[in-house]
């Protein structure tokens, strides 16, 4: 009885944790996370989850010429710091926030178009609480036009 | 066991299962609670481990195409002018009834409604969001495009800002719906519309007789050779899904012709101005297209979305 009650409980939080969590992302990306993209346009995308410390999660995306943008790592107030570098397709390092006091705002323009890749870390607590620390992470893009 | 016993343990196993996920989801780092719940919450800790551990072996891997709002902005800064012929006409909405005709066309008219804003096309703008609307509304993604929302835009029309903001909030709305109640396929698809719609405006503004090297639209249409993998990617991940087969299919063949395409690019150099903050990420591109190859893509891309708006 206790291990269908075990597998019960997994099957039930694989169904709930999902909405639960998505809906919260949803909210807290657009009540907090698009305000700090200003004055840049937040482009509309979507791209959050719920990451638990020490996951990691990338984002593919081309980001074109003459363009302006502004890359916002938003997380909960909860987690640790979030590590992040900006990444050419060969996986040169192009910017990493470690340099930059963990900033989680990174304002760029190109030359030339480009695909490039987001990567990001939720950084380990350094607090000896056994429990893990999990909430949402946004990666939102702001784009501007020019002057 | 009597009733009474049996109906307690039931209900309290249900509050275990919603506490329990409230707990691991939450955004919060609460410790838990020593109250009565306590013993299940211990047996069911030994399974909540695994699972972190589980979790913790996942990488998340996100694609992003352009957004309809950042495929206008692209056009804008490209050179491109204003021309609404090239648009979907409004009064084909009542053609489009089934899912996958109403999500191509969802994408469709909000690239064609955010490029209408940015020329500060104010009745052109209305016109778009409410056949966007009606494209969402036979979707059943509510709330994404309300009637608060084409009220909004009519009050704020010669208010730039707002009104990209609330086309912003609405492309959100969309894919956001999509993802918490799991039609990724959809979303994938809107996505699809409004980059096909996009390529056929840059491709239609080109024009003619077009000059590579200095042409800034047709750069564009070449770049989206980068994007493509991300497109396919996206489609790659909905594979099964009777829709996204057929529109796979046919993004496959619009890379056979940009395979013809040659890009390369020399290293990229990071240089961060220390009074803006903006860092500019310095490279040069070579591009090698001959014309029979930049036809063959005009005809493609015209095809395609052909097949999506008729």
């Amino acid at each position: 009885m206790k291990k269908v009650y075990q597998i019960l409980i997994v099957l039930a939080m694989a169904i709930l944790i999902p909405f639960y969590g998505n809906a919260q992302c949803k909210s807290f990306a657009k009540k907090v996370c698009k305000l700090e993209l200003a004055p840049y346009i937040h482009d509309g995308n979507f791209n959050a989850a719920i990451l638990t410390e020490g996951e990691d999660a990338e984002l593919y995306k081309t980001f074109y010429a003459g363009q302006n943008y502004r890359i916002y790592i938003c997380g909960s107030d909860a987690l640790p710091e979030i590590e992040f570098q900006v990444l050419d397709v060969d996986r040169n390092v192009l910017y990493d926030n470690r340099k930059e006091n963990y900033s989680r705002i990174w304002d760029f323009t190109l030359e030339s178009s480009q695909q490039l890749i987001i990567s990001l870390r939720v950084k380990n607590s350094e607090d000896e609480s056994e429990e893990l620390i999990s909430g949402c992470v946004a990666i939102m893009f702001g784009i501007k036009e020019d002057n | 066991m009597n009733m009474k016993s049996l109906s307690y343990k039931r209900l309290s196993f249900g509050v275990v299962i919603v506490f329990v996920a409230l707990v691991i989801s939450s955004c919060s780092s609460e410790k838990k609670k020593k109250d009565a719940e306590e013993q299940v919450t211990i047996e069911s800790l030994e399974i909540n481990e695994k699972l972190i551990q589980d979790v913790k072996t996942v990488k998340e891997i996100f694609y992003s195409l352009p957004s309809p709002l950042e495929t206008a902005m692209i056009l804008k800064q490209a050179g491109a002018v204003y021309n609404e012929e090239l648009l979907n006409p409004t009064d084909n909405v009542t053609n489009y009834v089934t899912n996958k005709k109403m999500a191509l066309n969802l994408g469709v008219y909000t690239t064609d409604l955010s490029y209408a804003s940015l020329f500060d096309q104010t009745q052109a703008t209305i016109n778009y969001m409410s056949a966007a609307k009606k494209m969402a509304d036979g979707l059943g993604i509510l709330g994404a495009i309300d009637e608060n929302v084409i009220e909004r835009l009519e009050a704020n029309i010669n208010n730039r800002d707002v009104i990209m903001d609330i086309i912003s909030e609405t492309i959100m709305s969309s894919s956001s719906f999509f993802e918490e109640n799991d039609r990724q396929a959809m979303s994938t698809i809107v996505l699809v519309g409004g980059w096909i719609e996009g390529l056929h405006i840059a491709v239609s503004l080109a024009g003619e007789n077009v000059d590579f090297d200095n042409n800034e639209l047709i750069k564009r249409i070449i770049d989206q050779k980068l994007t493509l993998t991300t497109v396919i990617s996206l489609l790659e991940d909905n594979v099964g899904n009777e829709d996204v087969d057929d529109i796979l299919a046919s993004i496959k063949e619009l890379k056979g012709i940009f395979d013809k395409i040659q890009i390369s690019s020399t290293e990229i150099k990071s240089v961060t101005d220390n009074v803006t903050n903006v860092t500019t990420l310095k490279s040069k591109t070579k591009v090698e297209m001959d014309l029979s190859t930049y036809t063959e893509l005009k005809e493609k891309i015209k095809l395609m979305r052909n097949s999506f708006t008729l």
